[in-house]
């Protein structure tokens, strides 16, 4: 789970990372109450889960608590690459000396985790990666040492701080390492770090992503899960336990493992070239037991989607058997009763994949066809979508 | 042969007792698997029966060792208790530990790792968040179904488990060697890589399937292990093609994040290397028939 700035800032203060006040509005007349109680120049940030806020025109400096409401009025409503703002930070503005760069993040290719340091902040840093890389140190830090006082010296080493304000990014880097531990994160990034006319380095800007497998020890993250930025289809789906994630298509899919429902998605889209261009409508990975209640929760997701104007059911019975998973598919069918509009297409492979096939043919219901191999299926779900558009 | 597991293979599960570890360590007995009993510190000394097989049920891993001379184990013990599983398994020295459990946060897997790399890497880690691997006719050590493919020559490393369970039964006419599932977490123990580099040398491995997904560079990194080092034929998939940007699917290891890690730049570096690599998994298993009917 990605956070907003300003969730990522609360939790740097919460393990003392030193950060400016600020509050969160989300209409004008709120930012301007806080620029009111700020009583001096402040910045005005659109809080969105993505880069490049400030070519956008999301991120505005405001002498004025009218002026600053004149922003937030500006920017809150902005769509900045598909995220909508419905609130921004108002905080202090803040002179600035120098901008630094620094993150740990998961390095998936060795194993451990890494620390990325530069003394070129304040842009974007693939950019910094490709064009100076020389410029950007990457220290690998061991997830059992971890970053002790010592560590953080050598990644301040590694990136040439300069002396000034070596001790201080040092203690900074320390306190960020313990948030990226006690929060179980895999990415914590500080950009820009800087370093203020008076010498005190602050992080400016924070991005953290919360590992969601650690939720079962963090009671307290669910907090910051942003209700009202979800997918409503998402968020029924969470909420039954579905793995589910919404797409633009309209070829709804069900299938049984992340990898086949991932492959089910490209089949689909290769399919849909040849009809009108349709594509898959959603991922939704039922698992390994596909039972008749966990078939019936997904089909009233994906039938629920406006967009869908068929369904590719894609199951191959491994651990649960076809017979299991075609019994699952009639009573979710009878479950949904008038509800269930759209055509099924329906591949089942593997284990007592004649019995699931024998079951479906009885049932001979009037939405259902079944189809035997993957990509003949994809076909047809595509062919029925694209004239059902 | 196959790799990593055999017929000598001595499987002891921790989490046997669990609702997941008797499921599956039925599964694994019913395919043949030389299972010599379970590991559960609160039901130590019990004895378990799965219809008509009698299990012990040991305190610790080092234990169950001493007293079976098991040296694989398949952990199915839940995401909060994973990571300290998987500690004492390497503390036991165990050759293999297959790590079942899904959903275990990424600090923990990065510290077995770490302690696994600290203590000299006496144990080979499968998964974690994975479906184990089988060697057909031989032994099972997870939860892949034994009957979909019987023995042969083909070797099958993937990080899905579906799509390894797809692959198999598509080319069950010719069989496997191994088929190991890796697992589709950002940290998992056995790579791709160390997997091409097993079946290269199992004499009894003709050919390889390689699976990959979205997410990270492991899929180019055994691409460039497999144009250096790997003479048997690889053919590759993979799936994800049609993955946003930013989205989580299914695997928590499986997003793509800005322009790292899609599909389309680990299908180039594959076919860099020379493999063949299939657009949808049948015509992977079509590449991988023309492969083993030409080599008879």
């Amino acid at each position: 789970m990605d956070l907003y700035e300003y969730q990522a800032k609360d939790l740097f203060a919460a393990h003392d990372v030193p950060v400016l006040p600020g509050d969160v509005a989300s209409t004008p007349a709120e930012a301007k109450a806080i620029a009111e109680r700020f009583g001096q120049t402040v910045v005005v940030k659109a809080q969105v889960k993505t880069g490049g806020r400030g070519k956008a025109g999301g991120v505005k400096l405001a002498e004025t608590p009218e002026e600053t409401e004149a922003k937030a009025e500006a920017i809150l409503g902005l769509d900045i690459k598909g995220h909508v703002v419905h609130r921004v930070l108002v905080t202090p503005a803040s002179d600035i000396a120098e901008e630094y760069y620094f993150s740990f993040l998961l390095d998936r290719a060795n194993r451990t985790f890494l620390a990325m340091a530069s003394v070129e902040g304040g842009m974007d840093i693939e950019e910094v990666a490709a064009t100076k890389p020389e410029a950007l140190a990457k220290v690998p830090v061991d997830a059992i040492k971890g970053v002790d006082r010592a560590k953080a010296d050598e990644i301040v080493a590694a990136a040439k701080f300069p002396a000034e304000v070596a001790d201080q990014v040092a203690d900074v880097i320390v306190k960020l390492w313990e948030t990226f531990v006690a929060e179980d994160a895999t990415l914590v990034e500080v950009n820009p770090l800087v370093r203020d006319p008076e010498g005190k380095i602050v992080a400016l800007d924070g991005k953290v992503t919360l590992d969601e497998n650690a939720a079962f020890r963090h009671p307290a993250h669910e907090a910051l899960v942003d209700k009202q930025a979800e997918d409503p289809l998402e968020a029924k789906a969470k909420a039954k336990g579905l793995n589910y994630v919404k797409l633009d298509g309209q070829v709804g899919i069900i299938g049984n493992g992340a990898g086949l429902v991932m492959s089910t998605l490209d089949v689909v889209a290769y399919a849909g070239e040849k009809h009108n261009g349709v594509k898959p409508a959603n991922f939704l990975d039922i698992g390994g037991g596909a039972s008749a209640e966990v078939m019936a929760n997904g089909l009233d997701i994906i039938l629920h989607d406006p967009d869908v104007r068929s369904v590719f059911v894609n199951v191959f019975g491994g651990i649960t058997a076809c017979d299991a998973v075609a019994n699952g598919i009639v009573a979710a069918l009878g479950i949904l009763g008038d509800e269930a509009t759209k055509p099924l297409v329906v591949r089942l492979d593997g284990n007592n994949v004649e019995e699931g096939r024998r079951i479906l043919a009885e049932a001979n219901h009037p939405l259902v066809t079944v189809v035997d191999t993957m990509d003949n299926a994809a076909d047809k779900a595509a062919e029925l979508a694209a004239a059902g558009v | 042969m196959a790799i990593f597991i055999t017929n000598d293979s001595k499987v002891i599960v921790q989490g046997m007792t669990g609702a997941e570890g008797t499921k599956h360590t039925k599964r694994m007995l019913a395919s043949g698997t030389n299972i010599v009993g379970g590991v559960n510190p609160r039901k130590a000394g019990e004895k378990v029966d799965f219809d008509g097989n009698v299990l012990p049920v040991f305190g610790s891993v080092a234990e169950a060792m001493e007293a079976t001379g098991a040296d694989v184990t398949v952990i199915f013990v839940p995401p909060a208790f994973a990571k300290a599983a998987v500690i004492e398994a390497v503390d036991a020295g165990v050759g293999l530990a297959v790590v079942i459990t899904e959903g275990i946060p990424v600090h923990d897997t990065a510290a077995f790792w770490a302690h696994a790399v600290a203590t000299g890497n006496k144990t080979r880690i499968i998964g974690p968040n994975c479906p184990g691997l089988i060697s057909p006719g031989q032994s099972n050590a997870g939860i892949i179904p034994a009957n979909i493919s019987g023995a042969g020559k083909i070797g099958l490393v993937s990080k899905s488990g579906t799509l390894t369970y797809q692959m198999m039964y598509e080319l069950r006419d010719f069989g496997f060697s191994t088929a190991i599932g890796i697992g589709g977490d950002p940290i998992i123990g056995t790579t791709h890589i160390d997997a091409l580099a097993a079946f290269e040398a199992d004499p009894e491995t003709a050919a390889i399937v390689m699976i990959g997904e979205i997410g990270g560079d492991a899929e180019e990194r055994a691409a460039a292990y497999i144009k250096e080092n790997v003479t048997k034929p690889v053919v590759g998939y993979v799936a994800g093609f049609t993955a946003p940007e930013g989205k989580t699917m299914g695997h928590a290891g499986a997003i793509v994040s800005g322009s790292a890690g899609t599909a389309q730049a680990k299908k180039e570096a594959l076919e860099a290397a020379g493999v063949k690599v299939g657009k949808t998994p049948s015509e992977t298993a079509a590449l991988m028939r023309e492969i083993m009917q030409s080599i008879g």
